[in-house]
């Protein structure tokens, strides 16, 4: 039973949750092992659109299978963007699945995750209950964090609906430094002392196919010369020029450096990419643990998050292993592995909860 | 219950639990001093694992229990529950460490807030979120209560700054959540932690990330003849594309107030006043302020003042943080609402305010966070005459709906605690109501974690009466 349904409003999505015993949604696949369940689909790819705009609050919702592209692009036009920096943006990535997933991009670092831009969701929940969450102001405390909690529950705990996100105004120039890391030890020292510096840096990444840091500043452009050109005098490096600076970062959030020969949508012969958090002064070993098992690894966010791009062969026991060996866990993105590698932490708090929110166990686990 | 205190009595040294009004009496109210009650006992337990303990105890004998930190809320959050227990969190007062390569501090629940920044210092970091309490307030509460402060436009209210918790569930069972990565995967178990007032159980450490310190801030004050002018200033600051790190606006009211407490000084004839801050390096700031000076002088201020030094900067920001307790020399008693409206209605709110207040004759001070929309009017009455009390409710209760009609909210970072419970129905749905209640039901089958807190319904009903908080008379907190 792995067939589709392709709700058109949001009424029809809580009635074909009521209406399905065991379901999960989807949006456009980009990262399929996280929906590669057996079970029916939910689509939603006809719950698009922006619903509320509002320029001067920071705030917009829309429904969950926007494309976050399509609302990249009408915050660009009012000078704003998701600080968050999603993902899989050229792939067609939904709103929905992004926060699902619970990725953020490079941009993470200066401003938070997605986790820190989520205000308000409207779900389904086991029952078929469409319930709202959270506030559409920028601050709200009212009530159980539930739109938080939705982030990187992988549609496990309810559907989502509309998602209503904070936004900032976008800076107005961009200027990206590639940082010399001859070695590891040079790389972790680079991510953590500029991390600390007073330059406020909008990224800060160990590029995967490269023994380089690229630095990403923003800001007013007469201010980022003068930056720049103080952090090189602390590092050996260069500034990139604006095309090859946006086809970088372009890489790293597209994950075309992970690509093999094999087309990660082949199904079972898909490269396996994985999700780490880290922290600085882990990245190192993790990284070396991985490439000696054949993998690369994109270590982002000044050493926060890794991830790591292996061969469709690739030995799950191994990698499991190297990562129990660091207390680390992984979330698998892409391929076939489990969906968590890794020391797990199990609760007994993670099962009432689910209970509370999908009584019917309409969702799969989180374990499948 | 008598059977339950010799049983508890076996817990802790004689020392660590306290009974009988005399000693019970200094924790019967918190910042919300409206309403009292004592509690059957109060506890001052001295490790996590006396905590986790207690807490058995408690989920054992079906005994309700309130965690307590400096008893700051504003909200009632931490109004003790006739015949349970307060669980006083003081003692759990280490910073566990601070690591400047992680950026990173581990800290127990009773960690004063600002202490966190002290020890983050030598690193060149600290810890943002900045509410007014924070030289007396606990990270355990700001962990509680999604405790805010005036810069969470730009970085976010206390959530957005812990990263992991290990805590004690009203079950007994102990969870650790997230660590020292800013990055998680799977359900952001820490994001549904935070802001649960006290529902779900007790933090025991909480991980939070710290951030450089800025190099550099540009504050700006500025008087204005109209609050319309102020809020108008604002308008074109977020029109302009700038983002500061804080946006305040105080009213006639609070700005003679603050005259009157601290000696601040503001341009003559002005209604209203602006604090407007920039930070970041030196050379972002620089031009960032040629923005924002132009847009303040197209404002049409009366004066405009920025800072030219540290000192300066601290004198408008105590003026500013002073606000509130300095209400408490204009009037005997006041309420502190919380609400938050879209920013663009900010102007229409406050014209509303006036109404309301001129309507009902009473008067209201008002100091807010501009930049994102977080209304604090500060409702003065005098609980020495019958009925004042009621109709300041009244009041602020009027305003409280008109917030939510408005498409905001009724907290922005104090909470609902005992206070705004009865209006959650305005901002949810049974449903949604209902599927919070299935969530706390799922953290605490029981419901013996605070309960009378967020939800409304009779639930543990706590006594009214008036007056400033001690340490609020004593100049040391304020209410925000």
């Amino acid at each position: 039973m792995n067939s589709t349904l392709t709700p058109s409003s949001v009424a029809e999505l809580a009635e074909a949750v009521r209406s399905t015993p065991h379901l999960l949604a989807v949006g456009a696949g980009t990262k399929p092992r996280l929906s590669a369940v057996n079970c029916m689909k939910i689509s939603t790819a006809k719950l698009s659109g922006i619903i509320e705009y509002e320029p001067s609050e920071f705030t917009f919702t829309a429904l969950a299978g926007t494309p976050v592209r399509e609302v990249a692009a009408t915050l660009a036009e009012r000078g704003q963007y998701l600080p968050f920096d999603p993902m899989l943006v050229v792939a067609g990535a939904t709103l929905g699945g992004t926060v699902a997933s619970g990725v953020s991009g490079p941009g993470r670092f200066r401003f938070g995750g997605l986790r820190d831009f989520i205000l308000a969701v409207r779900f389904v929940d086991g029952a078929g209950r469409l319930l709202r969450m959270g506030g559409k102001v920028v601050k709200n405390a009212a009530g159980f964090d539930v739109p938080k909690f939705f982030v990187g529950s992988l549609g496990r705990f309810g559907v989502l609906a509309e998602i209503t996100f904070k936004v900032f105004p976008r800076h107005t120039s961009m200027l990206t430094l590639v940082l010399e890391a001859k070695t590891p030890e040079t790389a972790v020292q680079i991510l953590t002392q500029a991390a600390g510096g007073r330059w406020e840096i909008d990224a800060l990444d160990w590029l995967p196919d490269a023994p380089y840091i690229a630095a990403r500043l923003v800001g007013p452009a007469e201010s980022l010369d003068p930056l720049a050109d103080e952090i090189l005098k602390r590092w050996p490096g260069e500034k990139l020029p604006d095309d090859v600076a946006d086809a970088r970062w372009a890489s790293l959030s597209e994950f075309s450096w992970a690509e093999t020969s094999v087309a990660h949508t082949a199904g079972t012969n898909s490269s396996l990419l994985l999700k780490v958090p880290t922290t600085p002064d882990v990245a190192a070993p993790l990284r070396q643990a991985f490439e000696s098992l054949g993998a690369k690894v994109h270590v982002s966010s000044g050493g926060n998050v890794a991830y790591a791009a292996f061969d469709p062969g690739a030995d799950a026991a191994a990698v499991d292993a190297k990562l129990r060996g660091l207390k680390l866990s992984s979330l698998t993105l892409r391929g076939v592995a489990p969906l968590w590698l890794g020391v797990r932490n199990e609760t007994l708090i993670a099962t009432t909860v689910k209970t509370a929110l999908d009584a019917e166990n309409r969702f799969p686990t989180l374990d499948t | 219950m008598s059977a339950s205190l010799q049983r508890l009595k076996k817990l802790l040294r004689p020392e660590q639990l306290l009974l009988g009004a005399e000693q019970l009496a200094a924790y019967q109210s918190d910042g919300l001093t409206a309403f009292h009650q004592l509690p059957l006992a109060v506890v001052i337990p001295e490790t996590t694992d006396e905590v986790v303990a207690l807490i058995r105890f408690c989920h054992e004998e079906k005994l309700p229990f309130v965690a307590r930190g400096s008893g700051t809320s504003l909200s009632g959050g931490s109004l003790p529950v006739a015949g349970g227990l307060v669980i006083a969190l003081n003692r759990l007062n280490k910073i566990l460490s601070v690591d400047p390569v992680k950026r990173v501090a581990v800290v127990q629940p009773g960690v004063i807030n600002a202490l966190v920044s002290v020890a983050a210092a030598p690193h060149g970091l600290y810890y943002s979120p900045d509410p007014s309490s924070q030289t007396i307030c606990t990270i355990g509460g700001n962990v509680a209560f999604n405790s805010g402060g005036a810069h969470c436009l730009k970085y976010g209210m206390t959530s957005n700054h812990v990263l992991g918790i290990k805590a004690v569930l009203a079950t007994g069972e102990v969870v650790e959540w997230g660590g020292a990565s800013r990055e998680n995967a799977g359900p952001d178990w820490c994001g549904l932690f935070t802001g649960n007032e006290g529902l779900f159980g007790v933090a025991l450490e909480i991980t939070l990330q710290l951030l450089p310190k800025a190099e550099c801030f540009h504050t700006v004050l500025a008087g204005y003849k109209t609050l319309e002018q102020a809020g108008d200033a604002v308008a074109a600051v977020i029109a302009d594309g700038l983002l500061p790190g804080a946006m305040e606006i105080m009213d006639a009211l609070a700005l003679q107030a603050a005259v009157a407490a601290v000696h601040a000084e503001y341009p003559a004839g002005a209604e209203a006043v602006l604090i407007v801050e920039l930070e970041g390096p030196r050379e972002v700031v620089a031009e960032d302020r040629k923005r924002l000076d132009k847009i303040i002088a197209a404002s049409n201020p009366i004066e405009f003042r920025p800072a030219r030094d540290a000192e300066e900067r601290t004198a408008i920001w105590k003026g500013r943080k002073s606000a509130f307790s300095a209400v408490g020399r204009l009037s005997p008693d006041f309420i502190v609402q919380d609400g938050v409206v879209p920013r663009r209605r900010l102007g229409e709110a406050l014209r509303r305010i006036g109404e309301m207040s001129r309507e009902a004759g009473i008067r209201v001070a008002n100091v807010f966070h501009a930049g994102d929309g977080n209304l604090h009017p500060l409702i003065l009455f005098n609980g020495q005459v019958a009925g004042d009390l009621e109709r300041a409710e009244a009041l602020a209760g009027r305003i409280l709906k008109m917030c939510v009609e408005m498409g905001g909210s009724l907290t922005g970072e104090h909470g609902l605690g005992v206070e705004k419970r009865d209006y959650l129905p305005d901002m949810f749905s049974s449903e949604e109501i209902d599927c919070m209640k299935r969530l706390r039901a799922a953290f605490d089958p029981l419901g013996i974690a605070n309960p009378g807190k967020m939800f409304p319904g009779p639930e543990a009903p706590a006594l009214k009466h008036h007056g400033l908080h001690p340490l609020e008379k004593a100049g040391v907190i304020s209410r925000e």
